[in-house]
């Protein structure tokens, strides 16, 4: 065919070629691509049961448990005393107990942010290339922290349940640990794009690496640590409610226990104060946040 | 060097008595951090009476911590480890985050179109969706966990049903705000050719917010393999399950094994996720 092979001389049939063959290419990939999706699909409802008869038994009983959880509130009796059954006070008759785990929760979230600030706080100038003492150092106080943040809490609070017994130091220690690692990454983060003149101006006055530090750094980076500080005080309220689950203290213990024995009408009661107080806790830290910020970005 | 700083140490009273305004500032700062140390303390003090901190409990936890990690570092009858159980768990936990944040991921774009002010005129209609949101991202996937494994027992489905149920909210909320942002012209493009409004949302919106609620969900499986590890705790399935078991019975040789292991395909998954955003959405947005 003599057409045809001076057709694919020309310059353009030489691009129409390169076309074909990019979109066959492309073709290839989303074939494998969509096979891969396949494969791993049917892998994962095997793996976990996910199939049609089982989701047909199930929801409808998981529709009835949440059913269950609501309380049975009646106009009539509303605001009557704790006797009176559909009243507000007999859904929350355990309320002094729930606010006082509630209050020992808030601790929890605040001395684990505390604790696990001075520990982001201490390893995170070794850890920033930038102003690390040494570089096996940096490498060693990265490595730390990698791992510090790398393990759950939960698990974290599993291993120091068994070391500390049933309680709140346990879930303390766990979110001081993870929190610590978690702020330590941000904290260097911030210390790598702070401009290091000062750090050379502290330098030849005669300053220490400690004084580069703290005149040096500390001054440029301190908004941004309150701020990444009050952030993760935001995550670990919400820890704090949930540690409980393996005996680390807080409402997560009480909320377990009513999940476990079917105390329905309480189940919702403290989900209700739980989702009550992360929400508050949010607003009040975002008002924070914006002080500290917006202070400094003025000056 | 020590010439001049002492010149300037003798400076420092003149230059007091000239601007007295400048130093009362630096003290009143000095004060000022004082007391949020003072506070600070007292409140150290303070808690450790709440939760009966002692250093006794501390010291005698560390000791016992300190037994955990030698026996963690030292693995025994390595042979005898139920491989079959701790891979079942492992691969159970990639597939409770896979399915969970496939559904949750299509079904929520059509609740974060329903969620869109741009789409979904009608307030009326559109406040309980994002209220809805609000109520599923609000409850931790651990808690939704311990309920579906009240409600479908024990096993990786409530772990599935867990993960869908609070992404379902979270996700929801990020496509309703992705579609609160598209540009408006492509829209207005499709209708002037006669377009119906599914047809304008299909052609107009879809191809826009398409790429970030790919990035999104890519994402969110990255991290629901984290929290899939853990939903063994409570009962759901995975790993996790494998995990607490191990430390109940103070296999900690196991569970150090297992932790390694969690953190080993946490990577993985990382690694992957990271080579399929750059693959389809490139890497401006990834």
């Amino acid at each position: 065919m003599p057409t045809g092979a001076d057709r694919g001389s020309g310059p353009i049939d030489r691009v129409r070629a390169d076309l074909d063959q990019l979109r066959r290419q492309r073709q290839r990939q989303t074939l494998i691509f969509g096979a891969v999706f396949l494969v791993a699909l049917a892998l994962s409802i095997d793996f976990t049961r996910f199939l049609p008869d089982r989701l047909a038994a199930g929801l409808p009983r998981i529709g009835s448990y949440l059913y269950d959880t609501l309380p049975t509130l009646d106009p009539a009796v509303l605001f009557a005393d704790s006797k009176a059954e559909g009243s507000l006070a007999y859904w929350y008759f355990n309320l002094p107990n729930y606010l006082q785990l509630l209050f020992e929760t808030v601790n929890m979230a605040l001395l684990g942010t505390l604790l696990g600030f001075a520990g982001g706080f201490l390893l995170c100038f070794p850890a920033s290339r930038n102003v690390a003492p040494g570089r096996w150092i940096a490498v060693a106080a990265r490595r730390i922290t990698e791992l510090q943040r790398a393990v759950p809490e939960i698990v974290y609070a599993l291993l120091f349940v068994w070391a500390f017994g049933i309680g709140p130091l346990a879930g303390i220690t766990a979110i001081a640990i993870h929190t610590s690692g978690a702020l330590a990454k941000l904290f260097s983060e911030v210390v790598e794009n702070a401009s290091l003149r000062p750090v050379e101006g502290v330098r030849a006055a005669g300053g220490s690496w400690f004084d580069e530090m703290r005149y040096g750094i500390l001054p440029q980076v301190l908004p941004n640590f309150l701020s990444y500080a009050l952030l993760r005080f935001e995550i670990n309220i919400r820890s704090s409610a949930i540690i409980g689950f393996v005996g680390a203290g807080g409402i997560g213990q009480e909320l377990y226990y009513v999940i476990s024995f079917n105390f329905y009408e309480e189940v919702s009661a403290i989900l209700l104060l739980v989702v009550l107080t992360v929400m508050a806790v949010d607003h009040l830290s975002d008002r924070l946040r914006q002080g500290a910020i917006g202070k400094e970005s003025l000056a | 060097m020590s010439m001049t700083i002492a010149a300037a140490g003798a400076a420092v009273p003149a230059a007091r008595e000239r601007h007295p305004e400048v130093f009362a500032a630096a003290a009143r700062r000095k004060r000022r951090f004082q007391i949020a140390l003072l506070v600070l303390a007292a409140y150290l003090a303070w808690s450790c009476w709440l939760f009966e901190i002692t250093p006794a409990r501390v010291f005698g936890g560390l000791d016992k911590m300190a037994v955990v990690l030698r026996q963690m570092v030292v693995w025994k009858d390595m042979a005898s480890w139920d491989y079959a159980g701790i891979f079942e768990g492992l691969a159970q936990t990639l597939a409770m985050a896979f399915l969970g944040t496939l559904v949750a991921a299509l079904v929520a774009v059509p609740l974060g179109f329903l969620g869109a002010r741009n789409v979904n005129g009608v307030k009326l209609l559109r406040w309980p969706v994002r209220r809805l949101f609000d109520l599923l991202r609000g409850i931790d996937t651990l808690v939704w966990a311990l309920v579906f494994v009240r409600a479908v027992g024990l096993g990786p489905l409530a772990g599935v049903l867990a993960i869908m149920t609070s992404d379902t909210g979270t996700l929801g909320k990020l496509y309703a705000e992705a579609v609160e942002n598209v540009d408006r012209k492509p829209m207005e493009g499709v209708r002037a050719t006669g377009a119906g409004a599914l047809q304008e949302l299909r052609f107009g919106a879809l191809p826009q917010v398409l790429p970030v609620f790919l990035s999104q969900a890519l994402y969110f499986f990255e991290s629901n393999t984290r929290s899939a590890t853990v939903l063994g705790v409570v009962g759901a399935g995975g790993i996790g399950l494998q995990l607490s078991d191990r430390i109940r019975v103070q296999y900690w040789d196991q569970a150090c094994f297992i932790i390694v292991l969690i953190l080993v395909t946490v990577a993985v998954i990382d690694f992957l996720s990271r080579k399929i955003r750059e693959r389809f959405i490139g890497t401006s947005n990834a």
